[in-house]
């Protein structure tokens, strides 16, 4: 043999030891995605916010001068109680994260997530009591220091890329954050008064209201994917929900009749969807997309036709009006947001719990996702992959057909041409960006209803950035969230492929 | 239970995977179906198991006809099944692996997974299995995954656990594990219906054997039938299962690998530092269980891995960093693990697949034009020379069965002159008349004295082809053995165990007389 080998009898081996689970660690591969995103965000944030920032500063309004003295009991309660809960979570997360000795991995992931929530319930309470109506902020200061945060925060995830570490996600969380502070200051700042202002209860209020469509549109998507069918057809079905919910609803005068035949729409898209794909195993987004340009152009086609030539009989649908939960609605600034709702708005925070707790804690969201992630595996175990899937469809079209009924029963009082205006897509990007899950979902599509208003709240102050480049808010924001901030996330994944038997 | 097909006939359009199959599994008795791949095995397992309608036939249990319109009717009549490729979900854990399907719940349809952990504490304990009920099954090892759809059945009160190919995937300590969990069922009373095409296995483990071939039943066997008696049966004409070939006449070293490392996109070291020589005219096999980074080192070579680093010679010119090109004309035949994905366009006729490397350069293609006549005559030359079983050279390659897509996959490999030749799994999925062309092929290059690199899970193949044997266990090198070692210490290399531990245990076991 003329060969020898330079491996001196090492590689370490772990033993006998087949039931050893661990992996081979060693130096990691880190993506640059972050250092460099950041680093050229800061820049971006140095230059708009610091050396850019208007003479003028910009005033935030907390709360609507009107109900400051009717809830004066609620903020107390609401402040302690946030108090107690933001303290207890503190705590518990401080023994979780020091007690075990190895790291945040044993801190459940809602500890954190639960104790900034009741920091700010905090915060805004303690504002609520101090009854303070409008907090005003210098733009230069305020810049500089958001500027200077930032490069930090870049810094340091540079830093760390170089060690060959990845970014941890506080930084990511921080770092928006204060990009978002110096960003509303910079732009409220350049507005058209000599004291420019906007309110941030009706920002964020406005917000919620402008996110109901896409959370009813992600969660549809949510339902489909788990089950392994992609949705493309959101869109369609917010359409033709919006369309029928205002036929129904001013033929039958009735509103809840609207809301019902909107459900019925969507589940009707969705049968369409369903049968095509699942039985005779056409590709789903090229049904998804053929349905949307299909609903499109029929209800065009009925908008035009039938609906101009007799508004009063056939579009002129009644109004759901806001219902305020009691003492809920009095809490000082997350009342109004929260609890001053239409009966959709509350529908979809019931859906968005229901359909977590049934996707995770149920034996139907068990099945559920073992469908969408392994169909034979759930077929060996007796469970009937295509009815599943088939139902879910269904079920999905239909909560997103509720979602378009807010079009036409709550935003607007009439149907118009196409006025669903893309949201179904953007609904699809928020269920990626909340990889899959409702809760992620339904925050990820607050958060392009955010960019939704803010892009209307700012052109009506006026600002610097023509208002084109406003409108481009939302969606830019929605190709950066989905492309540069998802990070790993991992599909279902059966989803998009059709099942067949054998 | 007492288990009884009659007739089972399975049509697909015109193809008949089952033709009239009687089988009888009696109560406590280990009964094997030996086979070859594509016998009909698994296809008469999946109408046992409510999976596929039987075209023709019936199921008896206890004496009494059933019908099983789907798995879940054939597991409420007590029949369990370990399907070859594990029916998990890898994001799921343990316990939510065992209670799909089967679930035990609180009010309102909530999951109650402490009842399930409670069960399958109750299981691994009586069978000693060394399960952790929530535990993620993608982060278990394959031996681990397997007891879980064990435990899958038990937990369903399964009286017949169907096996098929229980032992593909495992080392052969996990194999002898696997077989010991076997015994025990056995005697509690289950019966099991193990399926396979290694022989040893079947000798070792079964009460009767029932051998199957295209789609029949062509006889019984006595587990102490000779291996050629088996074979022979198995595949309908007798078989040499022992290669005939020169020793190695090993020449200069001019394949080198040095301190190769790929990470995968994970970040994990999947070949990590491997550093090793293959000679002229030598065979040196890569042994290991599969995802132990076999398929990254040949990819490595290839130039198809994102983040390698090291050093890979090949008559002194460094490999890494060329493209896929540049290295297959630097002399590299490649034969992929998976012939249907890497290794032909299924479209494409035979004729078009002999020249996918060679399809622009002279004497096929001249400026931008191909030149279909030479291609052509090439395509009849190689069907002639690798005996390619197919009605024309235009016909598309999908329409080929394993063993004939192999050989073009092989005949197009060999067509240029060599430096260099890596086949991956090169007899995976093919019957015994194939496998022995394609080893003596194999065998045929080395001997034109050209480096050869095979890598299998096959034990049997390894032995069968290798000069020196390679043990890769995580991606590192365990170590390099002369061809004779033996299968124990293999065995125990192939577990992590360093060659001269792996010695000393194996002669201990042998002292101990546990092993034939």
């Amino acid at each position: 043999m003329s060969t020898t080998t330079t491996q001196s009898g090492s590689g370490a081996p772990a033993g006998n030891s087949p039931g050893h689970t661990g992996k081979p660690g060693a130096s990691r591969l880190v993506s640059w995605k972050a250092g460099i995103g950041l680093s050229l965000l800061a820049i971006l944030g140095t230059i708009l916010f610091a050396f850019m920032a208007g003479p003028k500063s910009a005033g935030f309004g907390i709360a609507e001068a009107s109900n400051t003295g009717a809830s004066t009991l609620a903020a107390w309660i609401t402040l302690i109680l946030a108090l107690v809960i933001s303290a207890g979570l503190g705590y518990l997360w401080f023994v979780r994260r020091s007690g075990t000795g190895s790291g945040y991995a044993t801190v459940p992931r809602w500890i954190p997530a639960c104790t900034v929530a009741a920091v700010i319930a905090l915060c805004l309470a303690a504002l609520g009591v101090a009854k303070v109506s409008k907090i005003t902020l210098e733009s230069g200061p305020v810049g500089w220091i958001c500027a200077v945060v930032l490069l930090a925060l870049a810094g340091y995830s540079v830093f760390l890329t170089q060690a060959k570490k990845t970014t941890p996600r506080w930084v990511g969380g921080v770092f928006a954050t204060v990009f978002l502070v110096g960003f509303l200051v910079w732009i409220v700042a350049h507005g058209n008064d000599a004291e420019p202002a906007i309110s941030l209860a009706g920002l964020i209020a406005g917000s919620v209201t402008l996110a109901v469509p896409l959370v009813f549109g992600s969660l549809s998507g949510v339902l489909c994917e788990r089950v392994g069918v992609v949705n493309i057809a959101i869109e369609g079905q917010l359409l033709l929900g919006a369309f029928s919910a205002a036929v129904v609803a001013t033929v039958t005068h009735n509103v809840y009749a609207g809301l019902v035949a909107a459900a019925v729409a969507g589940a009707l898209v969705s049968l369409v969807l369903a049968v095509v794909s699942i039985k005779y195993l056409v590709n789903q987004i090229i049904v998804g997309v053929v349905l949307n340009v299909l609903i499109s152009g029929l209800t065009s086609f009925l908008f035009s036709t039938l609906l101009t030539a007799d508004p009063d009989g056939l579009n002129k649908p009644g109004h759901l009006p806001p219902v305020d939960v009691p003492f809920l609605s009095d809490i000082p600034i997350i009342g109004p947001i929260l609890f001053h709702q239409s009966l959709v708005g509350y529908l979809m925070y019931i859906a968005v719990i229901v359909v977590y707790l049934g996707l995770f804690h149920t034996k139907w969201g068990l099945r559920v996702r073992a469908v969408g992630e392994h169909p034979q595996a759930a077929d060996t175990v007796g469970i009937n992959v295509n009815r599943t899937r088939f139902w879910n469809v269904l079920m999905g079209g239909a909560i997103a057909g509720i979602g378009g009924s807010f079009f036409t029963l709550v935003s607007v009082d009439a149907f118009s041409k196409d006025m669903s205006g893309g949201r179904g897509y953007i609904a699809l990007a928020a269920l990626i960006f909340g990889r899959w899950n409702p809760i992620g979902a339904f925050l990820a599509a607050l958060l392009f209803g955010f960019a939704d208003n803010l892009q209307s709240v700012i052109t009506i102050i006026g600002s610097p950035v023509p208002s084109q480049f406003m409108a481009m808010l939302p969606y830019a924001l929605t190709v950066f969230a989905v492309a540069g901030l998802v990070g790993r996330s991992r599909p279902p994944a059966a989803s998009g492929i059709p099942y067949v038997k054998g | 239970m007492k288990l009884e097909l009659k007739g089972i006939t399975k049509r697909f359009g015109s193809l008949v995977a089952n033709d009239h199959i009687d089988l009888v599994v009696e109560p406590g008795q280990v009964h094997c179906l030996l086979g070859e791949n594509g016998a009909g095995k698994s296809t008469l397992m999946n109408v046992l198991y409510g999976l596929y309608d039987p075209s023709d036939g019936e199921i008896l249990v206890n004496g009494k006809p059933v019908v099983f319109k789907g798995p879940g009717d054939a597991m409420a009549a007590g029949i369990g099944m370990v399907h070859q490729h594990f029916m998990l979900i890898a994001v799921f854990t343990v316990a939510e692996n065992v209670a799909l399907g089967n679930e035990a719940t609180k009010a309102a349809g909530f999951l109650n997974l402490d009842e399930t952990r409670r069960k399958i504490q109750a299981i691994s304990e009586q069978y000693g299995f060394d399960v952790d009920p929530d535990a993620m099954v993608e982060d278990l090892p394959v031996g681990v995954q397997q007891r879980v759809e064990i435990i899958k059945a038990l937990v369903r009160d399964a009286e017949v656990l169907i096996l098929d190919e229980p032992t593909a995937v495992l080392t052969p300590q996990e194999t002898d594990e696997l077989l010991a969990i076997i015994r025990q069922l056995k005697a509690d009373g289950k019966s099991i219906v193990f399926i396979s095409h290694k022989l040893r296995e079947v000798k070792e483990i079964s009460d009767t054997i029932t051998v199957i071939r295209r789609g029949k039943v062509v006889g019984s066997a006595d587990p102490s039938a000779s291996p050629t008696e088996l074979a022979s049966a198995m595949v309908g004409r007798s078989v040499s299962l022992t290669l005939e070939k020169k020793p190695a006449e090993p020449g200069d070293a001019t394949f080198k690998v040095r301190d190769l490392v790929v990470v995968d996109q994970n970040g994990q070291h999947v070949v990590d530092g491997l550093s090793f020589d293959i000679s002229q005219g030598e065979v040196l096999a890569i042994a290991g269980v599969q995802g132990n980074g076999q398929t990254e080192l040949t990819e490595a070579v290839l130039g198809v891995q994102p983040h390698v680093t090291g050093s890979i010679t090949l008559d002194g010119v460094e490999l890494l960093g060329k493209s896929v090109k540049q290295v297959l004309s630097a002399g590299v035949g490649f034969v992929p693990e998976d012939r249907k994905v890497d290794g032909l366009v299924g479209t494409f006729s035979i004729s078009e697949n002999m020249v996918l490397d060679l399809y622009d350069k002279a004497p096929f293609a001249k400026g931008i034009g191909m030149k279909p006549a030479q291609i052509a005559s090439h395509a009849e030359q190689k069907v002639e020379e690798f005996d390619v079983r197919t009605p024309s050279i235009n016909a598309a390659v999908g329409t080929l069965s394993g063993g004939n897509q192999q050989k073009v996959v092989l005949a197009r490999e060999l067509s240029r002159p060599l430096r260099l030749f890596i086949a991956s799994q090169p007899t995976r999925g093919l019957d015994v008349g194939s496998i022995e062309f394609v080893h003596k092929r194999v065998i045929a290059e080395r001997d034109n004295g050209t480096p050869v690199m095979i890598v299998s899970t096959e034990l049997d193949e390894v032995l069968e082809l290798a000069d020196r044997i390679a043990v890769l266990y995580r991606g590192k090198l365990v170590g390099i053995v002369p061809a004779g070692t033996s299968r124990d210490v293999l065995g125990l290399m192939m577990a992590g165990v360093p060659e001269h531990e792996a010695e000393l245990t194996a002669q201990k076991t042998h002292e101990g007389g546990t092993h034939a």
